[in-house]
């Protein structure tokens, strides 16, 4: 069944996402100017993190798609980093 | 009340936009097995990843790191388009998102020809003198940036099929599945794109 | 007009002879019905079935005495390499989902297809070239692979054999697996016929959901893997090469990421069939659905948390090894759940003891067996001593074969009459299996014994102290050999030969038995309205939904 509304982003929503993307892209390449040692990677995963749902919250629209959907995503993600997780419990520990 | 059957149903758009976005897990999933292999190795040889990401231009990959997000809004905005039935602005508009990922391949063609012209590829003599985690390194960078380079390919594909049935009309205001299929899979190659860039351009 | 022979009756016609856009083979090959799909993988995974056995018989010939008997070590090496390919990733995976998911799952939602048509045929097609390219493996160039179906690196990436062409072979039919998936949730999540709610859905299709999920995202890191391997190969890229800084552990950390959860890809819908078995069989209510829903579920779920157990030797830490042991235990326990419900439905129900409900109760007794000594195996200390033994190719044997294989066998009995029209003979079908389950254990029992006592598997000599347990097993090889012959022959002399089947010959009350046997091209007059909840044996006229 199509949806009787469909949300249709503003180009000007649109342009501004993009800014604050360009903004945090800055951001990120400046951080490396700093040393952070052991945190340069989280650093640099979190900005990635917060870019990369900037994306999918906005441009992919899941700011206006069902709760089901944005459950799975949620979901893959976790899953995903359970993963990384597990395994590096036989990396970090031998 | 029972429904009765009259005709074939063609996909409805909510039905064909959770297909894609299932599809997309699965892309996810397939470079998330790299970027395990990269966590793994980035724990192991920290200071040879340092090492080895100074030879990568930050400078390239950063303008293709914006190429790929103005090229996401591009497309994001020819959805806007045809949802307001502006078709030539939508044609305009996929028509730049395939120019920009056009750039971002002819600049993953100097970065690459660039390593390839000093030697630095994997199995090469020069590579094979480095230290472990360069090599690791590298390994990485070139199936990372090259499983990338394919789905950027892919997706100008799909987007010019996308475009010439825009200009057709078999994609409108009424009709924009493909369109909005399209656009969700080009904003997976950006999001790839956006973990890319840091882990491997980026360390500082 | 109708054609008896095809039990059409009034102006049913039934989806065997329906032709849409094309006539002849070509309504086969470019069909799009779900139900055509499904007989067709059926045809192409029986063949590769068998073409499986012989290389398995072939080995357990070898295995009947020490040293060589009819074949040179390399030879026996690419013989259970690609008795392996074959089984796991052409006939395993792939089965459940792709016969009966394919068949059914549209029909037991009360819809006429599933969600993407077009994209299925492709699915098949995707398994055949897959398929296909697997057996070209064996004849290409450099001769067949010798790594074992698992590509353990570094010998996968140093052999000199086709080993890029069964990887490849690989990736295809993993693609294929993913793309049914995708196409099994969005149906389940889209098509559901009017009044069905998740909780009136059937058991079975429940279980393809969880597996669906598992194919979708487990799969496609065996993609990446492979690729990796291909890469080793081809580029020396060392990733899972120590001179050049890789480990070979990350290589079997990422492999079996996938295949752990791929097990349960094979056994979640094989446990969906026998639940939708019992309660036919026993003419009373699934017991306990909320409770094998949820088991469902749990195993998908931690099923992704297990995959260390195929790796405690291979030096992971022992925090590793700890908690992988520990989530392995945990995932029995939703298995367990289910047994108590089979047999729960069972009890005081009116007991039809056919053909299906015979392999559905075997099914139980042999998956127990299989389940039991696999926490055997996940138990660190006794590990030790049973990996890489034949204790652990019983061990899976019993699972897959014991478990899986025989409910497929529950299956193809139960739903036959629904996709052919026609009833089988029972007094063969019963004959088949109990030549089925003789064999079966007389060629798999013996393993677990010479197992422990050290026999190692994937080896082509041995010590004589092994021999008698060989012996019998190969001997039970040959028995269940009889038995396959026996079974197919059964249900293919039956498809023309065969009584007519009624509507509903077991007296079930789920939808696919509320259809013309067999079905029309459509499934359904009118999509149905469901009123009840499922599994509900009350009087027939109030609450069945038409």
């Amino acid at each position: 069944m199509k949806q009787d509304e469909v949300h249709i982003s503003s180009f000007l929503s649109l342009g501004t996402v993009l800014a604050v993307l360009l903004l945090l892209t800055t951001i990120s390449v400046l951080v490396t100017g700093w040393h952070l040692g052991p945190f340069t990677v989280a650093v640099a995963l979190l900005i990635a993190c917060v870019k990369a749902a900037t994306v999918i919250i906005h441009f992919m629209h899941m700011k206006f798609e069902s709760l089901l959907l944005k459950l799975m995503v949620s979901g893959v993600f976790l899953l995903f980093a359970l993963v990384i997780v597990i395994t590096f419990i036989d990396y970090l520990l031998r | 009340m029972a429904v009765q059957i009259n005709h074939t149903e063609h996909t409805d758009s909510e039905t064909g936009k959770l297909g894609m976005w299932i599809f997309l897990f699965t892309e996810l999933f397939l470079f998330g097995g790299l970027f395990l292999v990269y966590a793994v190795f980035r724990a192991k040889y920290s200071a040879d990843f340092h090492t080895g990401a100074a030879e990568l231009n930050a400078f390239i990959g950063t303008l293709n790191t914006v190429f790929l997000l103005v090229s996401s809004m591009t497309i994001a905005m020819s959805l806007t388009a045809i949802q307001k039935n502006k078709k030539n602005l939508a044609l305009f508009l996929i028509t730049v998102t395939i120019i920009l990922a056009a750039l971002f391949m002819m600049n993953k063609y100097f970065e690459w020809s660039h390593k390839f012209h000093y030697k630095l590829y994997p199995g090469s003599e020069v590579m094979r003198n480095l230290p472990h985690g360069e090599i690791l390194f590298f390994g990485l960078y070139y199936m990372m940036t090259g499983l990338h380079a394919v789905h950027v390919l892919i997706g100008m594909i799909l987007l010019s099929v996308t475009l010439f049935k825009v200009k057709t009309g078999k994609v409108s205001s009424s009709h924009f599945l493909l369109l909005e299929n399209s656009a969700l899979y080009w904003h997976l190659v950006d999001l790839i794109w956006i973990f890319i860039f840091p882990l491997l351009y980026l360390i500082t | 007009m109708s054609d008896m022979s095809n039990n059409e009756t009034g102006n049913h016609i039934s989806y065997l002879r329906h032709e849409g856009r094309y006539r002849g083979i070509l309504s086969w090959l470019l069909s799009t019905d779900h139900k055509k799909i499904g007989l067709m993988y059926l045809y192409s995974i029986t063949v590769f079935f068998f073409v499986a056995v012989i290389l398995g018989l072939l080995m357990r010939i070898e295995l009947i005495a020490p040293g060589k008997t009819i074949m040179e070590p390399q030879t026996y090496n690419g013989i259970f390499t690609i008795h392996g390919v074959i089984m796991i990733f052409v006939i395993v995976i792939p089965a459940l989902p792709a016969i009966f998911g394919n068949f059914f799952l549209p029909i037991l939602i009360g819809a006429k297809d599933v969600a993407f048509p077009r994209l299925n045929l492709f699915s098949y097609y995707l398994f055949l070239a897959g398929a296909i390219l697997g057996v070209l493996s064996q004849f290409a160039g450099n001769g067949p692979p010798d790594t074992g179906w698992t590509f353990y690196v570094p010998y996968s990436a140093e052999s000199s054999t086709n080993v890029i062409f069964a990887l490849t072979a690989a990736f295809i039919l993993g693609f294929s697996s993913i793309l049914t998936g995708m196409n099994f949730i969005v149906t389940i999540h889209r098509m559901r016929a009017p009044g069905m709610g998740w909780f009136r859905m059937p058991l079975f299709p429940w279980s393809l959901y969880a597996t669906a999920w598992i194919q979708v995202l487990a799969t496609p890191i065996i993609g990446i893997t492979l690729l990796m391997v291909i890469a080793e190969r081809v580029l020396r890229i060392g990733f899972f090469d120590p001179s050049l800084g890789g480990d070979p552990v990350l290589f079997q950390h990422l492999f079996w990421i996938y295949s752990h959860p791929a097990v349960y890809i094979m056994i979640l819908p094989a446990m969906g069939i026998v639940t939708e078995i019992f309660p036919t069989f026993s003419q009373k209510p699934i017991f306990g659905y909320t409770a094998i829903l949820i088991s469902s579920l749990a195993i998908a779920f931690v099923g992704y948390f297990v995959w260390g157990h195929h790796m405690f030797t291979a030096g992971i830490s022992v925090g590793s090894r700890w908690f992988f042991s520990f989530l392995t235990f945990i995932v029995a326990v939703p298995s367990a759940i289910k047994v108590f419900n089979w047999i729960s439905t069972m009890y005081g129900g009116s007991i039809d003891l056919k053909p299906p409900l015979l392999y559905a109760i075997s099914f139980i007794f042999l998956f127990m067996i299989g389940g039991f000594t696999g926490l055997t195996l996940g138990a660190l200390a006794a590990n030790v001593q049973a990996h890489d033994t034949s204790f652990v190719v019983a061990h899976f044997h019993y699972i897959i074969f014991g478990g899986m294989g025989f409910a497929t066998f529950a299956g193809i009995h139960y739903w036959y009459p629904k996709m052919f029209g026609r009833m089988y003979n029972n007094k063969i079908a019963n004959i088949a299996w109990g030549i089925n389950f003789t064999g079966f254990n007389l060629l798999y029992f013996p393993q677990f014994i010479i197992g422990i006592q050290g026999m190692p598997r994937r080896y082509f000599d041995y010590l004589p102290q092994f021999q008698t347990g060989h012996v019998i097993s190969t001997i039970g090889g040959f028995i269940l050999f009889i038995g396959l012959i026996l079974m197919v022959y059964n249900l293919v002399r039956s498809i023309r030969k065969g009584e007519l089947a009624p509507a509903n010959p077991w007296h079930g009350v789920t939808l696919e038995w509320q259809i013309p046997s067999p079905p029309s091209h459509e499934n359904f007059d009118v999509i149905p309205e469901i009123k009840t909840k499922p599994y509900f044996f009350g009087p027939p006229d109030e609450s069945k939904s038409f």
